[in-house]
């Protein structure tokens, strides 16, 4: 018996790649040697998610991206003001679409490397193309409301001049039925994490067109979500795990795990899937198809401190996604609330990184594939194009 | 006189949502419509208009159907159940039972409370009966294990059955370890031998 006992730390998830630094800390000892005992509980929907860490059934859990802000904003049921501590790696999704729009889209010049300019204008002209002759418009499926996929998806749409509400249809539904639904033709494409994309890709024709990382290069996509007022009633406890979390996310990015890895996560508790489907997001070459093999540098990532350190210009640009689609209404006061949900504070002093890091002020930001600039200074240029654009 | 409610119970688990459904025809509800195939999901909901749906929290459908009503252009719109937070202890039961429900706005919260607390007491039920099924599974599963061990020790030893029992269980006690656990050590160990 060691003379300290362990705290506990209850944890959800969903069975996704980037449960990997959870699965990493809690099977590889990282979380041991921070004193901590972690318990990772899988669960089957993101409403899950968010109700058992709203009643506390769990002190933190793997969220979406922008669920922290939308439940900080009281955009949700069951909203409670949340901190988003750590970012759980960047990259991840992939848009993919069923082999008849591929050939079509091919037909209209679509490159083959997934440039995400040209795959978007040429599904822009095959909508068109449709439009003209009456056939019905194309159906695209994403994982959640308030996620990195709907806001990539709708980004590269709008960025081709295809309108996300008006000229497609787009559905919510789970990443594990996706590739089904396409085979069965209830899709046309949707935007989903790995190993989602790879599945389509050997068992339903599928195409990958673009990818996260093409979209929006070096953004996050899950992050640890917790209250506030966990946070703020466990602080040292909560740093000590973003220090597991930090030490699991060095040996992911480790190639020498790789093999390791990929079996962790296609193992029963996690994903729960054949191994061949984890890799190709690990190694960063995926099947585009079935025939074609794609190196994407950095599609999924994990390791270093920048990577995994809250931005508060990426909080604000999922925030700006939800006011240019509707899903929010812009307002000064909940800038401030959004900075606050990704606010790099915690992770800074968790790993003594302060003033290593600068986060939050000059210097940070974001290119976008359209070439679009998006940052603290540039904020309010695009929330004011962005008016207007819903519904 | 009120129209009664027509109520939607989602579960794939057919036995659970007929204990459910059940529960509901007791207390009066003569409209109950239960779903166990996710297809179409969509549609049939719209067929349905329903004033609740009863949902389990296994259910990875439960984005999707978050998601049809934040859009939904219908009047009848479902909301989640429980918003207010005066009813935390509510949400927490439900949540602890593994049930969630959507109502439709503007429905009030004395004729939705029942219904909610009713499906709440049938998933515990059910979930304790799954819980006695698992138990009695295991137990069987154990004798099983430790008549196996007894032969062994019989025929490897020439002792009588009660002395195998006998070993076993002081074996057990001695090791603080449970019975079932030392006859399965000393089965796998003598198919190992024996290979």
């Amino acid at each position: 018996m060691s003379a300290i006992s362990r705290q506990t730390i209850v944890a959800g998830f969903l069975p996704l790649l980037d449960c990997a630094l959870l699965a990493v800390a809690a099977s590889r000892g990282f979380a041991e040697a921070e004193g901590i005992e972690l318990k990772l509980v899988r669960e089957t929907s993101w409403a899950n998610i968010r109700d058992r860490i709203s009643v506390g059934h769990f002190d933190v859990a793997h969220m979406l991206a922008p669920m922290p802000i939308a439940s900080s904003l009281s955009l949700t049921t069951l909203a409670v003001p949340m901190r988003a501590v750590m970012a759980l790696g960047t990259g991840g999704n992939a848009i993919s679409v069923s082999g008849d729009l591929w050939r079509a889209m091919k037909v209209e010049g679509a490159a083959e490397n997934g440039d995400p300019l040209s795959t978007g204008q040429a599904l822009a002209r095959v909508i068109r193309n449709r439009a003209e002759t009456g056939a019905p418009s194309l159906h695209f499926g994403v994982v959640h409301p308030f996620s990195g996929h709907a806001y990539e998806l709708r980004y590269w749409l709008a960025a081709a001049g295809i309108h996300p509400d008006r000229d497609v249809e787009i559905s919510v539904l789970p990443p594990t039925v996706m590739a089904d639904a396409l085979a069965a033709g209830q899709l046309d494409g949707y935007c989903v994490g790995e190993p989602w994309n790879t599945k389509a890709a050997d068992t339903a024709g599928a195409r990958i067109v673009t990818t996260k990382e093409a979209i929006w290069p070096g953004s996050p996509e899950k992050v640890l979500g917790v209250t506030a007022k966990w946070a703020e009633a466990n602080g040292d406890l909560l740093c000590r795990l973003i220090a597991a979390l930090m030490a699991a996310a060095n040996w992911c990015a480790d190639p020498g795990n790789l093999e390791e890895l990929a079996g962790l996560l296609a193992g029963a508790e996690f994903l729960d899937c054949p191994v061949d489907w984890c890799r190709p997001a690990l190694v960063g070459r995926l099947r585009f198809d079935a025939q074609t093999e794609v190196n994407v540098p950095g599609f999924l990532s994990f390791g270093g401190v920048e990577r995994h350190c809250p931005r508060e210009d990426h909080g604000l640009w999922f925030y700006a996604q939800m006011v240019r689609w509707g899903q929010a209404r812009f307002s000064e006061g909940d800038l401030d609330l959004v900075r606050q949900t990704f606010s790099p504070a915690l992770f800074q002093k968790a790993l003594g990184t302060d003033g290593v890091l600068n986060a939050s002020g000059e210097g940070t930001g974001s290119t976008l594939f359209d070439g679009q600039v998006f940052s603290d200074q540039t904020l309010a240029d695009h929330i004011a194009g962005y008016v207007g654009q819903a519904g | 006189m009120t129209p009664s409610l027509s109520i939607l119970v989602i579960d794939d688990n057919r036995i659970r949502a007929s204990i459910i459904e059940q529960g509901l025809r007791d207390a009066g509800h003569d409209k109950v419509i239960v779903l166990d195939q996710m297809d179409g999901l969509v549609r049939r909901i719209t067929e349905i208009e329903p004033d609740v749906i009863v949902i389990d929290l296994e259910n990875p459908n439960r984005d999707q159907l978050e998601h049809i009503f934040q859009v939904s252009r219908a009047v009848r719109r479902p909301i989640a159940m429980f918003v207010d937070k005066a009813d935390a202890g509510s949400i927490e039961a439900a949540v602890d039972a593994g049930v969630s429900a959507y109502v439709v706005d503007g429905l009030k919260r004395e004729r939705v409370k029942p219904i909610m607390d009713m499906a709440i007491s049938r998933f515990r039920a059910f979930a304790r009966l799954n819980q006695e099924l698992e138990d009695a599974r295991s137990e069987l599963a154990e004798r099983k294990v430790v008549d196996r061990a007894k032969g062994i020790l019989m025929k490897s030893k020439g002792i009588s059955e009660d002395e195998a029992y006998r070993l076993l269980r002081r074996t057990a006690m001695n090791q603080s370890r449970k019975i079932g656990e030392v006859a399965q050590s000393l089965v796998i160990a003598s198919g190992l031998l024996m290979d």
